[in-house]
């Protein structure tokens, strides 16, 4: 086997949590085939982040340059496929992150290399790789080869691996590989924070989130009350702002807030990955739902299987009878 | 402005009880409501808004079996003006490689300006398709794009990014964009849009209109191989809470009592 090449995210002079994660799991494929893990980071002014990888890298490949000041996967793209033509190797790990996402595909047409996205496992199999991927929200698992390519790339699901600090001493090596101009095609403009809202949810050590399983926005009266009761904060998953039920601000999950709340109750969520990323450190996590195989079930401590509409007011009541 | 939107029918498994198919390749679609992918419902509105505001045409296309136009009338319905199914078995079961490649040549022979899908589908969850097209298109691409605003020659998006942060992007026209749910309000079809969507053509093509031969299309012209569906393996779980709402509840309260929350 020839090399696990890891891409390196980061933004604002921080690696991302994925990059270690996808170092670790890379260590593990490098150990079962006899090679070595290569970091690629590029970036403009990224020596330090450089010398952090060498913790977790045999190999460190840094392209320091201007171009690569804010991310663009126009330019991105072009460079690590040099890269990844001049060291050929067995297979290239990217974050499946917005980041990710908008660069793996593109690099799999200019490489003419299968990709397989949002992986939750890959593992050596004979002489070849098998990823692990999930479907239908959760519900399936699918194994997937890559044929007889020589090159494969994956994006890895973020906290699909708990990543482990190491003591490698790894080299960093500085590429001198062309850096195209910023094409005009793709022009990165700024990037905009996200506005502040009435509530900080991330303040609150109760929690009471809701999803598309509350089906109406009347049902929202139900959960401030319930809420109130435990004196939370109410929030959400993606689709209940979609609807415009709830702003922006209190969405739980990997494109809005990460919570660590004492106490989180999860009101039919169905518990996508990307909601998950954003409350599974939480204390104590609570789920009512009426499907028993939402994947909420699996990150939750305590569960209700059963419709939202009766078991929130039977607890409300069982709450309050308790106090009394 | 002329305006392509790739459109997928998925199964709705949201609360469904989802089982594999005998050959470990594919779920049991018996029971299960057919319906568009959500993000590309958010991509269809999102060309009948431009369309609205600036003089456009919208053309729907899907690759899928027949119950599949039942996706392209809504859509005509809403107000798309043309519809095209790329209706062959063997375009069928490939991975986003070959479901690109085909929408690729059947796009690729179109007047197009803009090209607008969803980030991701419901079901397979590749998240892939949007951005594989646009390269194979030779034009740029932004994926999950939560605000758009056309300019002359250009658009300008909204990326939303990872902890509510957003990266703004300048493209040229023509492009393909892949949109995050959220972006507008998707409208419900008139009873008379879908009376009058009921009697339009849906042209259709097959691999060999595309000019793809046998291994370019379908499974053989996948890069990447399903080998297997699974369960996901049973974790530890949740303890579940058990009997009645009101003993289920009851048993909970004291859960949240004992733990100081109640």
């Amino acid at each position: 086997m020839n090399d696990v090449l890891v891409l390196a995210e980061h933004l604002n002079g921080e690696l991302k949590d994925v990059t270690f994660e996808m170092l670790t799991h890379a260590r593990v494929l490098a150990d079962a085939g006899g090679a070595k893990v290569a970091a690629v980071l590029f970036g403009s002014g990224v020596g330090d982040l450089a010398e952090k990888l060498t913790a977790e890298a045999d190999e460190v490949l840094v392209r320091d340059h201007d171009g690569f000041a804010n991310y663009n996967s126009a330019v991105y793209q072009p460079v690590l496929a040099d890269v990844i033509r001049g060291r050929e190797p067995s297979v290239v790990m990217i974050g499946h992150t917005a980041f990710g996402v908008d660069l793996a595909p593109s690099l799999s047409v200019a490489l003419d290399a299968p990709l397989a996205t949002d992986l939750i496992d890959l593992a050596v199999e004979g002489t070849d790789l098998v990823a692990t991927r999930q479907t239908h929200g959760g519900k399936v698992n699918e194994r997937v080869g890559f044929g007889d390519a020589a090159v494969r790339l994956v994006t890895v699901r973020p906290a699909a691996f708990a990543p482990q600090a190491g003591s490698r001493g790894g080299s960093v090596i500085a590429l001198d590989t062309d850096v195209p101009q910023e094409p005009a095609f793709r022009r990165f403009v700024e990037y905009v924070e996200a506005a502040a809202g009435d509530v900080d949810i991330t303040k609150s050590d109760v929690v009471i989130a809701i999803g598309r399983g509350i089906k109406e926005e009347e049902n929202l009266a139900m959960i401030n009350e319930f809420a109130e009761l435990l004196g939370g904060v109410v929030a959400c998953s993606r689709p209940v702002v979609d609807a415009g039920w709830l702003p922006k601000d209190r969405q739980v999950g990997s494109s809005g807030k990460t919570v660590k709340p004492k106490l989180y109750v999860a009101i039919g969520v169905s518990g996508q990955f990307q909601h998950v990323a954003g409350m599974k450190s939480a204390e104590t996590i609570v789920a009512i739902n009426k499907d028993p195989k939402a994947p909420i079930f699996q990150a939750a401590h305590f569960g209700i299987v059963g419709d939202l509409m009766k078991v929130v007011p039977a607890l409300t009541e069982k709450i309050t009878e308790l106090r009394a | 402005m002329k305006i392509v939107v790739c459109v997928k029918q998925v199964p709705d498994t949201a609360e469904a009880d989802v089982k594999l198919g005998s050959d470990g390749r594919g779920i049991e679609m018996e029971g299960l409501p057919l319906q568009i992918n959500e993000s590309d419902n958010y991509a269809l509105e999102e060309s009948l808004l431009i369309k609205e505001d600036r003089d456009g045409e919208v053309t729907v296309i899907t690759l899928g079996p027949e119950s599949a136009d039942e996706v392209l009338r809504m859509s005509m319905a809403k107000g798309a003006d043309e519809a095209v199914r790329l209706a062959d078995p063997a375009l069928e079961g490939g991975d986003a490689w070959a479901v690109a490649l085909a929408l690729a040549k059947a796009i690729g022979g179109m007047e197009y300006d803009l090209v607008l899908t969803g980030c991701m589908a419901s079901d397979d969850g590749m998240t892939q398709v949007g951005v594989t097209l646009a390269e194979m298109l030779g034009v740029p691409h932004a994926t999950y794009v939560t605000e758009m605003e056309i300019g002359d020659g250009s658009v300008t998006v909204g990326r939303e990014l990872e902890g509510g942060l957003v990266e703004r992007v300048e493209m040229s026209l023509p492009a393909v964009v892949t949109i995050q749910t959220g972006i507008n309000e998707p409208r419900y079809a008139s009873i008379m849009g879908i009376a009058k969507a009921a009697k339009r053509e849906i042209h259709t093509k097959s691999a060999a209109d595309l000019c793809l031969d046998a291994g370019e299309a379908g499974e053989a012209g996948s890069r990447t191989k399903l080998l297997k569906l699974d369960y996901p393996p049973a974790g530890e779980g949740a303890e579940i809470l058990d009997g009645t709402p009101s003993e289920a509840s009851a048993k909970l309260a004291n859960v949240l009592k004992e733990k100081g929350f109640a």
